[in-house]
């Protein structure tokens, strides 16, 4: 991969991403996360309303006007957006009931919108689709690992109704861990996405402090070198 | 002759008040209160108040230790033993411990050193605490146990312990405890005053018909009745409050408007429709409302600043209260209201800044 691609991953997953760093998109993040398996189908359904709306904006940035660029991208998100709940009607239809209205909230999340202006307009199509594809992936790691703490935490399973995602086949895929004899509603409830949310942001600032730390460790001192200006 | 002179500098009173000293004396003016509570309830509250008790102080310690800050010297503000002591106090006597240790452990990790410890946390830890355990398990938090003198089975001391660590005393078990709560008030537990009241109302029966069971009892005439034993409570914790602003730990400001504010609206809809709204004296001596009015409101870290403020501040206070617990999904309220107006307490402070000598009223900049 060339190093201009590199960097627009290492930005999507980690350095910008999306939830953790940019804090867009909060409200299908909290509001869906409650199983891993509700995570991840969200988290899929956005990543591919990126890449297709970032391929489309890129594609037509020289045509737009300035002035009405926001409503035109609305449009072609929107249009992402009926496609893919088109697909979820008809191949994940219990999928589709489960998460309800925050698939086509899709449209209206920032994190999109905000890639196609910030990003897409400005670049190329393979860079465009790229950025695309690696903010969404970042948006569903965070969406995937809120969705696991929540369901751990609050019903003691882990892939809870993946059936409904992957068929029937992965009917066996939960993993009960303990049992509960009632749930453990903070965490099923709202207020466990923010505090899950709160202790994820804090996670990655912790990690990127020790980086930064050690690379400061490693990092050879500068030797001023002192320049002779006259025989002595 | 040399006269020794030593120069001192000022200030030449040394005050009297710490925050460790002042903290202590708020949770010793709880005992009466505490003892009060433990002598209709049961060795539970007792129990929990320990448990309560050891688990903040560990959780404290702990996370001192991670935040590298000096532990005995935090731990010696006393924050952590009332927080803790306020939390255990408003628990079911017979809360399993688990519930408690996440309950103590949010308020302390979630409500204050998360914030940045004490005189950072914008809400009261000890309802930070409370709030989290009654969204987690309602059931549990809403299941008390009648004052002893009417229950069927009375628990010993080694009873309650059993209770509460192993969840069964004998045949009873904590799960057979849900299904007689549900079925109101069969055995071991009951549901509280307030609650009874709010279920009656709310399934169209009549004040009066609500008031026949016997977790009722009557002051003077007909409609001057309280909680059994909650009465008392309350009394205990209203004599500690005054203790309190006696000795000028806390300003009559918040107290007063507090409950003044719920004897009025109170009064207001009791005369409006005197069988489907309870009396001013039900609702003034009934749940949490003395302590929460003068140990729980009253957080000086999280409460409103200014004695305009607080006025204010104790107000909304009375008013959510009283919203809450007629019309609202949980029995009592102190805790949601008190941590609604901890938020709305900056603005408050805010637009009451008092005048300062020379100057004019501050007018509030638009920003």
């Amino acid at each position: 991969m060339s190093s201009p691609l590199k960097e627009i991953s290492f930005n999507g997953l980690w350095k910008n991403n999306p939830a953790l760093v940019q804090l867009l998109g909060l409200c299908p993040l909290l509001a869906v996360t409650s199983t891993l398996i509700n995570g991840l189908a969200l988290g899929l359904a956005t990543t591919l309303v990126l890449v297709g709306s970032n391929a489309t904006v890129s594609t037509v940035r020289h045509w737009v006007p300035g002035d009405i660029r926001l409503p035109v991208f609305v449009i072609i998100i929107a249009a992402y957006v009926t496609v893919i709940e088109l697909l979820m009607q008809a191949f994940v239809y219990e999928l589709f009931l489960t998460l309800g209205i925050f698939i086509n909230l899709i449209v209206t999340n920032c994190a999109i919108l905000g890639r196609a202006d910030a990003f897409a307009c400005k670049n190329p199509v393979l860079p465009a689709s790229m950025d695309g594809l690696m903010q969404g992936l970042g948006f569903t790691a965070v969406l995937v690992v809120l969705g696991a703490i929540r369901e751990v935490l609050g019903q003691g399973t882990l892939f809870s109704q993946a059936n409904l995602l992957f068929g029937d086949w992965a009917q066996n895929l939960t993993i009960d861990l303990f049992h509960l004899d009632s749930q453990f509603l903070v965490m099923v409830l709202p207020p466990g996405a923010f505090i899950g949310m709160g202790f994820l942001i804090a996670l990655k600032n912790i990690i990127d402090k020790r980086i930064e730390n050690k690379r400061k460790a490693t990092e050879p001192k500068r030797v001023i070198e002192r320049a002779r200006v006259a025989e002595a | 002759m040399v006269m020794k002179f030593t120069p001192h500098s000022s200030p030449h009173t040394a005050g009297n008040n710490d925050t460790g000293k002042l903290m202590r004396l708020v949770v010793l003016c709880t005992i009466p209160g505490i003892l009060v509570q433990t002598y209709f309830f049961g060795w539970g509250t007792l129990i929990q108040l320990v448990l309560a008790i050891s688990v903040a102080l560990g959780v404290e310690a702990s996370i001192l230790k991670l935040r590298q800050r000096p532990i005995s010297f935090y731990l010696k503000d006393n924050s952590a033993l009332l927080t803790a002591v306020l939390l255990g106090i408003a628990l079911p006597p017979h809360l399993p411990w688990w519930a408690t240790v996440i309950g103590v452990t949010s308020a302390i990790m979630l409500g204050k050193q998360l914030y940045g410890g004490l005189g950072f946390n914008p809400f009261n830890p000890a309802m930070v605490g409370y709030v989290v355990l009654l969204i987690a398990f309602p059931v549990e938090m809403t299941t008390w146990v009648p004052v002893q003198s009417i229950s069927e089975h009375q628990l010993s001391f080694l009873g309650s312990l059993n209770m509460i660590f192993t969840e069964q005393v004998g045949e009873l078990t904590t799960q057979s405890l849900k299904q007689l709560s549900i079925s109101q008030f069969d055995g071991i537990t009951a549901a509280t005053p307030l609650d009874t009241v709010k279920n009656d109302l709310g399934n169209m029966h009549s004040l009066q018909e609500s008031l026949s069971s016997p977790i009722f009892q009557a002051l003077a005439g007909d409609l001057w009745y309280v909680g059994k034993g909650w009465f008392w409570v309350n009394l205990a914790y209203l004599a500690g409050g005054i203790y309190l602003i006696m000795r000028k730990a806390i300003t009559w400001h918040i107290p007063l408007s507090l409950l003044a504010t719920l004897l009025i609206i109170s009064n207001m809809f009791s005369l409006f429709s005197e069988d489907s709204y309870a009396t001013p004296i039900f609702h003034l001596f009934s749940g949490a409302t003395m302590l929460g009015a003068f140990f729980i409101a009253t957080d000086p870290v999280s409460a409103c600043t200014t004695n305009k403020g607080r006025i204010y501040y104790g107000i909304g206070i009375g008013i959510l209260l009283y919203c809450i617990r007629s019309w609202g999904g949980y029995p009592d309220a102190i805790a949601f209201a008190v941590l609604l107006m901890n938020m709305a307490a900056p603005t408050i402070d805010h637009y009451t800044r008092p005048r300062t000598y020379g100057h004019r009223i501050p007018t509030v900049t638009k920003e």
